[in-house]
């Protein structure tokens, strides 16, 4: 009898079972893990089977594609009016910002990204530069751009402007606006100095303590009152400052939480080798803080961005508001026409809100990987 | 002592409380050039306060601190020209996680000095060299090991050029191996002759090298002795009782 055994060949290495391999185990593992998870995937496989036919007949199958009016659509059983979509595809993008000036809207455009996507790319270009150009030429550029009235650009009033230009014009001052000042507010916060402290407070809380649709209604409705008679400003203008200070208060708040993870031997260190308070906070602290709260930053990005449909509130047309406003136009009545501009404006959303979501992502695993902490 | 040294630190009677708690109670020393001071005590004495009011990394409440001829007050002023006299090494590092060695050692030289980047990474090499670590420039500190990363710390503070260094228990944090490592490099710095006061547990290394060792016990300075008299004839009940719960084990 003997107990031991001692190889006396090389042991070729045997494929793996079956069970332990390929789409097998991706589905015991992830499927069927468990009695709950079985039947998870059992409940989720019926609702696509019953959902999901449906859903692509009225996208696809029977959806109308192409037409000059509603009628197409108004047919029993039809579905998804994509051809209303395809009509008003110019007023969605541009709202009714007239046909000869569009090229401004689209140069605007090309300028913005052509600063931004160097920015958001890494690469070895002098960041500091970027960030000026957008912050400082960028934005005057776009105003002459896109309401003219200098160097004989005809003048296009705000009252024009409409669709996914009025969102990103919305979105993105709010988004430029609000982390930059936004820092300055966090940092207001933890200052030392109490009357600096006790601003920042005030104005963080009296912003976050107020909803948005307040915030546009007072600036559209409210700030005339109390500005001298003949005084006005645009009122887009006015609701792009009310967004701006609005997500600032809450762009500080996110950032507040990233500064106080910093641990004090950093700031100590910084005080100790002799940097300035600026100096320290922009080479030491921020890029530390910043770098904890991204999730939290973008997550605010996003809000923001969806919460630009409000503006409807005060008479301005975003994407929502002029997809809304076009499916009552008589010549496109259907009973899908409003359905498929809402999943229209949905789509176009989602699209913006999931590439932030997917950057974000990608920009934490660079700075990890870059730290190798 | 060469009494015609300069006096490099004046502390006159300060006094220091954290709310109530009144932590250094009348602290009076003179350090002179070149003058190699080991502090000692019991935690909570207020050894590491005393030296972190050196470079106003806490302000005292009352008296005088006179650094390198620079009277410490509100002055922000002046406070920045006594931190770029006096370097500071922590128990932590407190290294800066999202920068290279290199990039740590030059962050001062560059921003407050005004050095070019090049002579910045030059001299920040040289030292690197000195703390004999130059291959881990490029790295990060949570690359390296505690010794490492102290070793970093000391040359990141040396290359401010200072004209007193104050250690803060460096060795406190490290593991038993590589404490060594970094109590070298102090010694080789005391033998170059720069300022120093230390707050450290490392009884050889303030044997080694002290001029002077200070015994602090509840805010009070308690005895200044040079090392040998210190260990030897301790005048105080206190220290005797401090020397001799640290020395039996």
């Amino acid at each position: 009898m003997s107990d031991h055994f001692v190889r006396t060949t090389h042991a070729p290495a045997k494929p793996a079972p079956r069970i332990q391999i390929g789409w097998v185990r991706w589905a015991r593992e992830n499927l069927f893990s468990s009695l709950l998870n079985s039947l998870l995937t059992v409940i989720a496989v019926v609702l696509l089977v019953v959902m999901l036919p449906p859903f692509l007949d009225w996208a696809f199958f029977s959806a109308v594609f192409s037409a000059v009016d509603g009628s197409a659509c108004r047919v029993d059983g039809a579905g998804a009016c994509w051809a209303f979509v395809e009509a008003k595809f110019g007023q969605f993008l541009f709202g009714r910002y007239p046909d000869a000036e569009k090229w401004r809207v689209v140069l605007t455009l090309i300028l913005g990204i052509a600063g931004l996507a160097p920015l958001l790319i890494p690469n070895r270009l002098p960041r500091q530069w970027l960030v000026a150009y957008l912050l400082v030429p960028f934005p005057i550029l776009a105003f002459v751009l896109l309401s003219g009235g200098f160097f004989g650009l005809e003048k296009v009033e705000t009252s024009d402007w409409g669709g996914l230009m009025v969102t990103l014009v919305v979105a993105l001052t709010g988004i430029a606006a609000s982390l930059p000042l936004g820092v300055l507010l966090a940092l207001g916060r933890r200052s030392e100095m109490p009357v600096i402290r006790m601003f920042c407070v005030i104005f963080i809380e009296f912003w976050r303590g107020v909803p948005l649709i307040t915030v546009l209604f007072m600036s559209s409705v409210m700030l005339p009152l109390f500005l001298p008679e003949g005084m006005s400003f645009d009122k887009l203008l006015r609701a792009l400052i009310g967004v701006a200070l609005f997500s600032s208060a809450y762009m500080a708040e996110v950032v507040r939480g990233g500064l106080a993870a910093v641990p004090a031997g950093q700031y100590e260190a910084g005080k100790a080798l002799g940097l300035t308070y600026w100096q320290s906070m922009n080479r030491i602290v921020l890029p530390q803080a910043l770098t904890t709260v991204i999730p939290g930053i973008v997550n605010n990005f996003i809000g923001l961005f969806k919460d630009t449909t409000l503006v409807l509130v005060i008479g301005l047309f975003d994407l929502l508001g002029i997809v809304q406003s076009n499916s009552t136009d008589p010549t496109w009545l259907s009973p899908q026409t409003a359905t498929t501009g809402y999943v229209f404006a949905a789509f176009v959303f989602w699209i913006f809100c999931f590439g932030m979501s997917r950057y974000s992502v990608f920009m934490e695993r660079r700075l990890e990987a870059g730290a190798q902490r | 002592m060469d009494a015609q040294k300069k006096t490099m630190i004046e502390i006159d009677h300060i006094n220091k409380w954290f709310g109530d708690f009144h932590v250094l109670k009348d602290i009076s020393l003179s350090v002179r050039e070149s003058e190699r001071l080991v502090v000692v005590g019991p935690s909570g004495s207020g050894k590491s306060t005393l030296i972190r009011c050196i470079n106003r990394l806490e302000a005292h409440n009352e008296g005088r601190i006179v650094v390198d001829g620079i009277e410490l007050t509100e002055d922000l002023k002046r406070i920045d020209e006594v931190r770029r006299e006096v370097g500071m090494v922590f128990q932590q590092f407190n290294l800066f996680p999202h920068m290279t060695v290199l990039e740590n050692c030059t962050l001062a030289p560059v921003w407050v000095r005004k050095l070019p980047q090049k002579e910045a990474d030059e001299l920040a090499m040289s030292f690197l060299e000195r703390v004999r670590i130059p291959e881990q420039a490029l790295k990060y500190p949570g690359q390296l090991s505690g010794g490492q990363q102290q070793r970093v710390a000391i040359a990141r503070a040396l290359c401010m050029n200072p004209k007193i260094m104050l250690f803060d228990e460096p060795t406190s944090a490290l593991d038993p191996e590589m404490i060594k490592e970094v109590l070298d490099v102090m010694v080789d710095l005391a033998d170059g002759g720069m300022t120093m006061i230390c707050v450290t547990h490392e009884m050889g290394f303030a044997k080694r090298v002290a001029d002077r060792v200070i015994f602090m016990d509840e805010g009070e300075i308690i005895e200044i002795k040079p090392p040998q008299e210190f260990f030897e004839s301790p005048e105080h009940e206190r220290t005797k009782l401090f020397l001799s719960q640290i020395l039996d084990n």
